[in-house]
């Protein structure tokens, strides 16, 4: 039965229904979420007064009648997928449709590397001691309104597993899509991520609608890394421009863990992105790289907070936007870095590209430094593109819309230069065409090279991989 | 080849040229000088198309065609060519690739196909050799972190690449020790040719022992007060410019 809803009762009074419909998943489960929507139900939805939401309104959502997705699910064309893929191999597309996990369009979840990737539903039963001992354990909960409700929702999405020692080489491609509907509906995509000790993997989560319809994507992410693993993650964000997208990627990162996640918004009306990394132990390495591309009244809220609770841990943030029309941006970076977690080494940019007047960015970071061993560095910019620049290059016989299209996949390069998964790399480039004005002016190769910071980046990191 | 005719240009209000008169045939090589703050970058620009600057008053013709009318790119397609004195830092952007872009847009608007990529390697190679620059530059930003002279060469080499019919230099000698000085005038005069014409920005009599031009002109408060020959450069150089402003009421053209 579906049933519409809009405000914070209305969601207490779904779950309910929820909660009694859903019979069969398992007991263990039943805490969680009646913890999760504990919480909801004593913090609600944030507002403007929120201080990690002061340049969010999120009424819009509180105010939509939301319906959760026909239980039966959405038969959909495999071929409607094609133009969501960035490779041709069918055998790592795992598809998830309207937060189902749908076996039938996904590839084989036992893969011959030994990784599983499999329903989140199944594998509540499949691989309960692994999913119980992790499920919702990393993502709080508290204070945090929609990892509160996906928790509490929580049925269905993805499970990925690496097994110890394994070196997963293909990246895994995790497709979340919304189906047209009459309604706006809201799914709840949950995915958890255990990377064991010394495993290596590299995951892309797509998120996209199959229509421009509105509707509420609220996913979770948990990446729980084991010592020395080796996950790199891409999030890559292309939803219908009608739709509202609220995210929380939880980076749990272990002694001598390596981590990179990217985070690429393209579409979505207004999206939010919560990204925590926690070093629970030494030696861990974590890069968030985020890259927005908004246009129209698009509004994207990239909210990065780390927590250097260990010693010896490296952080690197590096977002990048880029804003046309009357579109908006929210950065804030908060790095915490906690008392005897000496020699940390955390840096933080944020760097906004303008390309109209009316477009607006809000940028800040916060630091809290409890240690008095650590390097900390942040700087944010916010410019426009330079006509100087635009001027010589014209004087060279580049048109002036080629011109401006060069500098902003230039400045946008710096970010997508930094995709190790080479296809991925290119599509993503042809995206950006796509949501820029005159974009296909530019049809030839690409115009950045890898930064040098990020290629020391690589460099070490590729050192220690190969020492590990 | 370029007929400039009474030309007045201005930068918020601020007038800068105050009636420039110039003829340049072809194959001929002219030189500009004049003291800081002239107005010679200012006319650079403008031929240019730098949109920075209004033109006021007066007209240009290149090859009889109104030049003032086109679009800085189309002056490119047409063959100007303008050698920045503060050549722009363009991060993020490889100077091969922009090259690439450059001679393909050149090649786009006379309707020949792209330049395969094998040829364009081996031009680059060449012309970089012409102008001593070292070829791990093309894989860097353009200008990023060069020095002076590496910038400058640069220029050159761009020039080289594109073979422009005018090419106009704006002190590109300007920071550069003897040696670079010999680099960049030996790029210059390896393109010169009787189609091809120079026109030479320039603070320093030194350059033109190098790049000998037929034509010498002193720009002083947005007029050229004086032309000449070469000689006229070594006048300048024993007598700085206020003797030869101050001697000269009506410009010439
Ligand atoms: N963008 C600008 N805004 C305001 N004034 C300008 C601008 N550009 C140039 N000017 C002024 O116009 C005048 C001419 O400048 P221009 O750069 O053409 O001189 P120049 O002869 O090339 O000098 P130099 O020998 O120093 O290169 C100067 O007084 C300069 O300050
Ligand atoms: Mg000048």
């Amino acid at each position: 039965m579906i049933q519409t809803m809009t405000g914070k009762d209305a969601w207490l009074a779904e779950f309910e229904q929820f909660e009694a419909q859903s019979g069969k998943s398992p007991e263990w489960l039943r805490p969680v979420r009646k913890a999760a929507i504990a919480s909801f139900t004593e913090f609600g939805f944030p507002t403007l007064r929120h201080e990690e939401w002061r340049f969010t309104n999120i009424a819009p959502i509180v105010n939509t009648a939301f319906e959760r997705p026909n239980a039966e699910g959405a038969r959909i064309d495999r071929n409607d997928l094609n133009r969501y893929r960035f490779s041709e191999s069918d055998s790592n597309l795992f598809v998830v449709v309207n937060g189902r996990f749908d076996a039938a369009l996904s590839g084989k979840g036992k893969r011959s590397d030994g990784v599983t990737v499999c329903s989140l539903a199944d594998a509540m039963e499949s691989h309960r001691s692994v999913v119980e001992a992790n499920l919702a354990r990393h993502a709080s909960v508290r204070d945090n309104a929609f990892a509160a409700l996906n928790t509490a929702f929580v049925e269905d999405g993805v499970f990925v597993h690496i097994p110890k020692n394994t070196v997963s080489t293909e990246p895994i491609h995790l497709l979340f899509v919304t189906t047209p509907a009459a309604g706006a509906i809201v799914t709840h995509p949950r995915l958890l991520v255990v990377a064991e000790e010394n495993c290596q993997a590299t995951i892309v989560e797509t998120y996209a609608g199959l229509s421009e319809t509105k509707y509420l994507t609220n996913s979770v992410a948990e990446f729980v890394l084991g010592e020395n693993a080796i996950v790199d993650h891409y999030k890559v964000e292309r939803e219908s421009d009608a739709a509202y997208h609220m995210a929380t990627r939880q980076l749990q990162l272990s002694r001598s863990s390596n981590m990179s996640s990217h985070t690429v918004s393209l579409g979505g009306g207004l999206v939010r992105n919560d990204v925590n990394a926690y070093f629970g132990g030494e030696g861990g390495n974590c890069m968030m790289n985020g890259l927005y591309v908004q246009r129209g009244s698009q509004h994207v809220d990239n909210h990065l907070r780390v927590d250097h609770a260990k010693p010896h841990c490296n952080s690197w943030e590096f977002y990048k936007g880029i804003l046309d029309d009357e579109s908006r941006a929210v950065f804030t970076g908060r790095i915490i870095v906690r008392e005897g977690a000496q020699k940390t080494d955390a840096k933080q940019s944020n760097a906004n590209l303008l390309l109209s007047n009316n477009a607006l960015v809000d940028t800040k970071p916060q630091l809290e430094i409890l240690a008095d061993d650590v390097k900390c560095t942040h700087g944010a910019t916010v410019g426009q593109l330079n006509d100087e620049a635009i001027f010589y290059l014209r004087t060279r016989g580049v048109s002036k819309d080629a011109a401006r299209s060069l500098l902003i996949y230039a400045f946008a390069g710096e970010s997508i230069g930094q995709v190790r998964v080479a296809p991925l790399r290119d599509r993503l480039q042809e995206l950006l065409a796509t949501r820029l004005a005159h974009g296909e002016s530019l049809t030839f190769g690409r115009p950045y090279e890898y930064s040098d910071d990020f290629n020391e980046i690589v460099r070490n990191a590729d050192r220690r991989r190969h020492t590990s | 080849m370029l007929e400039i005719k009474n030309l007045h240009a201005r930068i918020d209000d601020h007038e800068i040229l105050k009636g420039i008169n110039l003829t340049i045939g072809a194959g001929e090589v002219h030189s500009i000088m004049g003291p800081n703050g002239s107005g010679k970058s200012t006319l650079a620009s403008v031929l240019a198309g730098n949109e920075a600057f209004e033109v006021t008053e007066g007209e240009v013709l290149y090859n009889g065609q109104d030049l003032l009318a086109m679009a800085p790119e189309e002056r490119a397609w047409a063959g100007i060519f303008l050698a920045f004195q503060y050549p722009v830092e363009i991060p993020g952007v490889s100077t091969t690739y922009f090259l690439k872009a450059a001679i393909n847009a050149m090649r786009k608007s006379k309707g020949q196909p792209e330049i395969d990529a094998n040829e364009f390697l081996n031009m680059a190679r060449e012309k970089m050799k012409l102008v001593d620059l070292d070829d791990r530059l093309m894989t860097r930003a353009i200008n990023e972190g060069f020095s002076g002279g590496e910038k400058k060469r640069n220029e050159v080499f761009q020039m080289a690449m594109l073979e422009p019919a005018l090419a106009i230099l704006d002190e590109t000698d300007s920071g550069l020790d003897i040696d670079a000085l010999k680099i960049v005038a030996k790029g210059v005069n390896s393109l010169r040719g009787k189609d091809r014409s120079f026109l030479v920005v320039t603070h320093y009599q030194r350059l033109l022992n190098y790049i000998v031009p037929d034509y010498v002109h002193v720009l002083v408060g947005g007029r050229i007060v004086r032309s000449g020959g070469k000689e006229l450069a070594h006048e300048l150089e024993a007598n700085g410019y206020a003797g030869i402003a101050g001697a000269v009421e009506q410009p010439v053209g």
